[in-house]
């Protein structure tokens, strides 16, 4: 059990350094949303069932959620943005 | 140096990830690794307030055939503390992720130098 | 005396010079330097062309930063300082964490006589066999009361800063929402018919059950929230409209969070005295049990629920 808990620890650590260290925004978050998890089996080795439930719904659950829906705000203004220049080019380029 | 420093492993562990979570808050650029640097300071400080409610050899506060004694569970009081904890903490998440969204609508970058330079300007 | 002054008569007395003199609206030299009045100032067109020529070319080069000297050398101490100061943060609290007793003791100073009386009391005073629960809605149901007021403060806050009201741009908020995947994706539609039951019946489970087993409000509502995230993921907004709408939502966080507040708002006035409901405690082990915890898990459920579902669709689509 103890060998267990420090391996848990040591991903923990390994998990936190690489969020900060990684280029795209979208692997941070998937690695993030695996630290959660881990942090949920270390509360039950902790001998804490509620942390466990409730930081395996929320952490991992609720806040990756959140995080990649904004993602996917930001891409979507990106392609909104990038289309209306490109109806923009077209139309003046037609001649009106 | 006290002795203990081994023997608190999981302790001196959530202190690492406190300051792995504060040097990402203070040193990147992006909007968005700074708020999930937040969020691992917010997970270290519950992992050290849960080890210090564990005791060696009992079990969780869920009471079994009527044994209420002390001998028999562990504290039951900082687990209730970080219950409080984890719920606020995705509040703040989900506060800040909205001010980022309304930062980009107006200002197109997730880059926080860009967006105090183009503040500075807009004073003017 | 009390006789209403004209304008004329109201300059000449003492009150309205004094009054006149203490807020600074008199100049003092109007009418006692000039000889002559003076012409409003114009500015020449070209004079004018030249300023804002110089005060552009002035801006540019403030906010020239890839040639700023003085904010390189800033960057770079800065990150340096950071860097130091962050290990430095991190050997004093190893060093704090050197000095605290081992971790699994027994004998540590905060296994204390609150713990003792918590774990010894526990199911006899609140009738719940989980003595988290117990403890933390009843013996201390104050701080879960703040909670969950932290949770409607961050909702509110979400919908002032992410609404959107004008109908023109509610619309087009949500055709641009799906813009950019596929509507009516059917793998992901067949697994949310047989998954999106179960994970509501899972997290009334946990809720119901909150004070027998580990879970309780805050774990069961999440999972509930997370169910309704999935069926508007799986089937779109238009299908969700049709048993959680907007006046759903209202209505149920409304009646949750005031529901707990009537109940425990006590604790503002009576401090650590007890109130005693008339519900009786039951045997512990069964369901209807311990008193207030079950109606009060159920609002706590339904506040967070609601809560996570609103979070996701303020973020997706700007309304309900």
């Amino acid at each position: 059990m103890e060998i267990f808990q420090i391996v848990l620890f040591i991903f923990l650590i390994v998990c936190a350094i690489s969020v900060s260290f990684s280029r795209n925004l979208l692997n941070s978050i998937i690695i993030f949303m695996s630290y959660s998890l881990i942090m949920s089996i270390i509360w039950i080795l902790l001998e804490s069932p509620d942390l466990a439930i409730t930081e395996a719904a929320v952490g991992a659950g609720i806040t990756s959620i959140l995080f990649f829906v904004t993602l996917k705000k930001i891409h979507a203004i990106v392609a909104i943005n990038e289309d209306k220049e490109d109806k923009h080019v077209n139309r003046k380029g037609g001649g009106k | 140096m006290g002795g203990n420093l081994l023997a608190n492993y999981g302790e001196a562990v959530a202190m690492i990830l406190f300051g792995i979570g504060f040097s990402n808050l203070l040193l990147q650029k992006n909007l968005i690794k700074k708020i999930i640097g937040l969020n691992i300071m917010d997970t270290a400080t519950y992992l050290f307030l849960a080890e210090k409610g564990y005791i060696a050899g009992r079990v969780a506060p869920i009471v079994v055939d009527n044994v209420t004694s002390v001998e028999a569970y562990i504290n039951p009081v900082p687990s209730g503390l970080v219950l409080t904890g984890i719920v606020v903490s995705v509040s703040v998440t989900a506060l800040m992720l909205s001010l980022t969204i309304r930062l980009y609508r107006k200002y197109h970058t997730l880059d926080m130098d860009e967006i105090s330079t183009m503040l500075k300007k807009e004073e003017e | 005396m009390s006789r209403l002054l004209s304008e004329e008569e109201y300059r000449k007395t003492k009150a309205f010079k004094i009054r006149r003199w203490y807020r600074g609206e008199k100049d003092p030299y109007l009418g006692k330097v000039e000889m002559k009045p003076q012409k409003p100032f114009t500015e020449d067109i070209k004079t004018q062309k030249q300023r804002i020529h110089d005060e552009a070319i002035l801006r540019r080069n403030i906010y020239d930063i890839e040639h700023n000297k003085k904010l390189q050398i800033f960057s770079k101490f800065y990150k340096v300082v950071s860097i130091v100061f962050v290990f430095t943060l991190i050997a004093i609290l190893l060093y704090v964490v050197s000095y605290l007793p081992p971790v699994g003791n027994a004998a540590n100073p905060d296994n204390n006589e609150v713990a003792s009386k918590y774990i010894e009391d526990g199911m006899k005073d609140t009738g719940a066999v989980n003595i988290v629960t117990g403890m933390i809605l009843d013996y201390r149901a104050f701080d879960t009361l703040g909670e969950s007021n932290v949770l409607f403060i961050a909702t509110c806050t979400v919908l002032i800063l992410l609404r959107v009201d004008n109908r023109s741009k509610k619309k087009e908020e949500e055709e641009n929402d799906r813009l950019y995947e596929p509507k009516n994706d059917i793998i992901l539609q067949k697994v949310a018919f047989f998954l999106v039951p179960m994970i509501i019946i899972f997290g009334i489970y946990v809720i119901l059950n909150g004070h027998l087993s580990p879970g309780g409000g805050f774990s069961g509502g999440a999972i509930i929230g997370s169910g309704l995230i999935l069926y508007v993921n799986a089937f779109g907004f238009k299908k969700i409209e049709r048993f959680f709408t907007q006046k759903t939502y209202k209505w149920i966080c409304f009646v949750a969070l005031l529901f707990y507040c009537l109940a425990k708002t006590y604790s503002f006035y009576c401090g650590a005295h007890h109130l005693e409901t008339g519900i009786p405690l039951g045997t512990p082990g069964d369901i209807l049990s311990s008193g207030l915890i079950l109606p009060l898990n159920i609002c706590v459920g339904m506040v967070v629920a609601c809560t996570m579902y609103a979070f996701y669709a303020m973020f997706r689509k700007g309304g309900f």
